[in-house]
Parts: structure tokens; C-alpha cells; sequence
């Protein structure tokens, strides 16, 4: 059995530690958000201008002028402030953030991330994916291990464009978490009943453990 | 209108003798937050063409910037992001307009950096991927950076929540997003407000974006504000 979305995105909430300022990414990175262990104090940050992003507002709530980079309308919290876009790309650029969880298309032994563009498919942007890569601390992919058609995820090289090189520090799928250190690709969990095997037969890069 | 003001009764008079074919126009906000989406309004009934727009996304649909594109006003867009907009989708494949992607950190930057008087600045974002093409790429100190220029436009349209008599401007929460590096980038910039105050009312302490890199205010008095992605914490 491997992990499902909430296991993975529950495992990707360990990586969040006491006083640390995160960007979560748009889709599954986001919701990482709703298993923050309870005695960990962490603020996150939104690249359109805010830090102390809070909850999604009660209908009632809703106020128009305040959304996360996901476009959503979210609500602030007592510690949180806004700032322009240059400042806030800044905080990203300056290596103030010290976590980003973000989504990808393929990740390399090398770290090289790909998960803005597919060639010959309508490419929308790859809007704050290249300044948060190359300015945050530590970089986590959460990811499905493998894609819809099956192959996997995690290549021996990108061939899909790149949002940056050696950029990922942490990769975590389905089946397990994987860290990266000097171009290699080394297995450190595996998901509840995922075996090595299943694991090196749904992965094309080099796995060591 | 107070001929020594800044202060101006309509869109229409705020937008006159600085309007022409071909310009750069940056245009404020994020999705359609913060957008002046009244002045968008203007710059459509002008009719005035080629326009090359600076703005992070391309609003959507019929709303912000997506009407320009109804009229076939834009001839090139620089932005980090436009995904929500099918009307841009088409006219983007069938090659009616050009598309300039800049990484979103680098496009406020370069903004910053052009009403800073600063040409052009070296960052790591983009460095080995297809946004480092044709760019120069220097090594600082063991580490690869990649030459990004400034942009200046003729015009910026920005969005504010006030202003005073004085153009100091106040924003609201995520609203402020990409405004006040475009007004500042801008040789001329037009703010739209939804309240306008007498100058010493603000607190000077408080003032988000002086008055010096505002130009012209336009209050308005209707603001539909869509909301792109309502998302509830019990449900849509």
C-alpha cells in the first residue's frame, strides 16, 4: 500500500520545524498546510504579498482583496503582514524563506527540477516556481511517484524544460522519501508496505539506500 | 478639476495626451486583485492599439486586461503567469500575440529596478533553464547568475485603496502585490482609488507609496472586485 495524498502531505508536514517561514506551492503543497503539527509555529508565506497566510474564510468572511497565490481567498492572522511584490521576491531571492514544498513534472539524481511547461501543450507561465527554487533554503517536491501513463517521475535526466538546476533537496511520493546529496538520489523512508523492489522497478534514476 | 492637482474627474481626463499606439503600458495587480480595473476600462474605449502590457497575469475572461484582448488591443504581453484566460490561450496559438515570460520574482524586480534607475541586475533565477537564453551569464564568487534589464513603461496603471490630495497612497492587504514597482517603473503614473482623503489625514508614518511617483488619481466609485477562486472553510 502506497501512501495516499493525506499521508504524503501529513509525512511532508514533519518537514515544517518550529519558526520557520514557508511557501507551500499551488495544488497538494498547499493542503500540506492542514496537518501542521499543532506545537509547531510556522508562518507561511504568499508570493503575492503576504506573510501569516490563514485559514480560508467562512462565506460571511470572505473579503475580496485578500487571496494566497493559488488565487484563493484565505484570511490573515494577528502576526501577519503585507508587502509589495518586489519585497516579497526579495524575502524569496535573499534566502530569508527557509522552506518551499512545491509540485513537479520530473525531478533528476542532480536535483534539476522540471514543473512549469510541457512542449506542444498551452504553457500557462511558470509564474514565482524559478525565484523560489533558486532563493529558498530547502527546496521538498511532493510529488506522485510515477506519472498518469506510469513512467517515473524521478529521471536520470529532465527531458521536460527546467525551472532550475540542482535545485531539489527532497523528494516525497507515494512510495517513500528520497533526499538528494551530491547528484545522487538516496532512499531514506519508505511508505507502509512499499518494498525497495517496488520501489527501484517504478523509478528510472539511480536509487541508492 | 484643480488645474495644480492631481486629482482628476474621469478616467477619461486622467488617461488624456499620454495614451498612444504601440506603448508599453504596466498594468497593476495579481489574478484580478489590485487590478485598476476602471482605467482598463478607459484605455479600451480609447482604442489605441499594439500596446505592448507589463502585468503578471492577463486578468481573465472579459474582466481586467482580458478585455483588451477582446479588442485585439495587445500586441504583446510580459508576464509570469497566464493560464486563466482562453481568450489569450487562442490568440497566443494562432499567433495574433506575442508572449514574453519573465519568472514573477524577476519581472517585479525589473520594474523596481527601472524606477531605481538601475539598467539591469543579475539574479539566480532562471540560470540553465530556457529563460537564461540569449541572456548574459556571469560568475560572482563561484556561483552563476543571469543578466535581467530594467523595464520602463510610458504609462502605468496601478490600483490603490487611497490616496490623498498629495497622491500618497495607502493599499489594502494583497491588493498592493505588483503596484507599487510598476508606478514607480512607469514615466507617467495613474492611480485609481476608492477614496480619496485630505493630505495630512494619513499618517505620514504609514504612507505605502509616496506621492512622488504618482502622477495622476482618479477616484472611482464602482469596483466589482471578482473574486477568481473563491475558496471557504466550508465549502465553495
Amino acid at each position: 500500500m502506497a501512501w495516499s495524498r493525506e499521508d504524503m502531505c501529513k509525512r511532508a508536514s514533519l518537514e515544517l520545524k518550529n519558526g520557520f517561514y514557508c511557501n507551500l506551492g499551488i495544488g497538494m503543497p498547499t493542503m500540506v498546510a492542514n496537518y501542521i503539527p499543532e506545537n509547531v509555529n510556522v508562518t507561511l508565506h504568499s508570493e503575492n504579498g503576504m506573510l501569516g497566510i490563514g485559514p480560508f474564510p467562512l462565506l460571511s468572511e470572505v473579503d475580496p482583496d485578500i487571496i494566497n497565490a493559488g488565487k484563493q481567498t484565505i484570511t490573515e492572522l494577528p502576526e501577519s503582514s503585507y508587502f509589495d511584490s518586489s519585497e516579497s521576491f526579495a524575502m524569496i531571492r535573499g534566502g530569508h524563506i527557509d522552506l518551499s514544498i512545491l509540485g513537479a513534472l520530473q525531478v533528476s539524481e542532480k536535483g534539476d527540477l522540471a514543473n512549469w511547461m510541457i512542449p506542444g501543450k498551452m504553457v500557462k507561465g511558470m509564474g514565482g516556481a524559478m525565484d523560489l527554487v533558486a532563493g529558498v533554503k530547502k527546496v521538498i517536491i511532493l510529488m506522485e511517484h510515477n506519472a498518469k501513463d506510469g513512467t517515473s517521475k524521478l529521471v536520470k535526466e529532465c527531458n521536460l524544460p527546467l525551472t532550475g538546476m540542482s535545485v531539489v533537496n527532497m523528494i516525497i511520493t507515494d512510495l517513500g522519501v528520497f533526499e538528494i546529496e551530491n547528484e545522487k538520489i538516496k532512499l531514506i523512508e519508505k511508505a507502509k508496505d512499499v518494498s525497495l523492489e517496488e520501489i527501484v522497478s517504478r523509478t528510472e534514476a539511480n536509487i541508492s539506500s | 478639476m484643480n488645474t495644480s492637482s492631481k486629482i482628476y474627474n474621469t478616467t477619461k481626463e486622467a488617461l488624456s495626451g499620454v495614451l498612444f499606439d504601440g506603448m508599453i503600458i504596466l498594468s497593476g495587480g495579481f489574478g484580478v486583485v489590485g487590478i485598476p480595473e476602471n482605467l482598463t476600462l478607459a484605455i479600451r474605449d480609447s482604442k489605441i492599439k499594439n500596446l505592448t502590457v507589463v502585468s503578471n497575469n492577463c486578468g481573465v475572461d472579459s474582466f481586467g486586461l482580458g478585455l483588451l484582448l477582446e479588442t485585439r488591443q495587445i500586441k504583446k504581453m510580459i508576464s509570469s503567469y497566464v493560464g486563466e484566460n482562453k481568450l489569450f490561450a487562442e490568440q497566443y496559438l494562432n499567433g495574433e500575440i506575442e508572449l514574453e515570460f519573465s519568472p514573477q520574482g524577476t519581472l517585479a524586480e525589473r520594474c523596481r529596478a527601472g524606477g531605481a534607475g538601475i539598467p539591469a541586475f543579475y539574479t539566480k533565477t532562471g540560470v540553465g533553464t530556457i529563460v537564461a537564453e540569449n541572456k548574459e551569464i556571469k560568475n560572482i564568487e563561484g556561483v552563476d547568475y543571469l543578466m535581467e534589464k530594467a523595464i520602463i513603461g510610458d504609462l502605468s496603471i496601478i490600483k490603490a485603496w487611497k490616496s490623498d490630495t498629495s497622491g500618497n497612497l495607502i493599499f489594502r492587504k494583497t491588493a498592493r502585490n505588483f503596484n507599487p514597482p510598476f508606478a514607480k517603473a512607469g514615466k507617467i503614473c495613474v492611480v485609481e482609488v476608492e477614496e480619496i482623503v485630505e493630505t495630512g489625514s494619513l499618517d505620514s508614518d504609514h504612507i505605502h507609496l509616496p506621492g512622488i511617483y504618482v502622477d495622476r488619481i482618479i477616484k472611482c466609485s464602482s469596483y466589482e472586485k471578482k473574486i477568481e477562486n473563491l475558496t471557504t472553510s466550508v465549502g465553495k
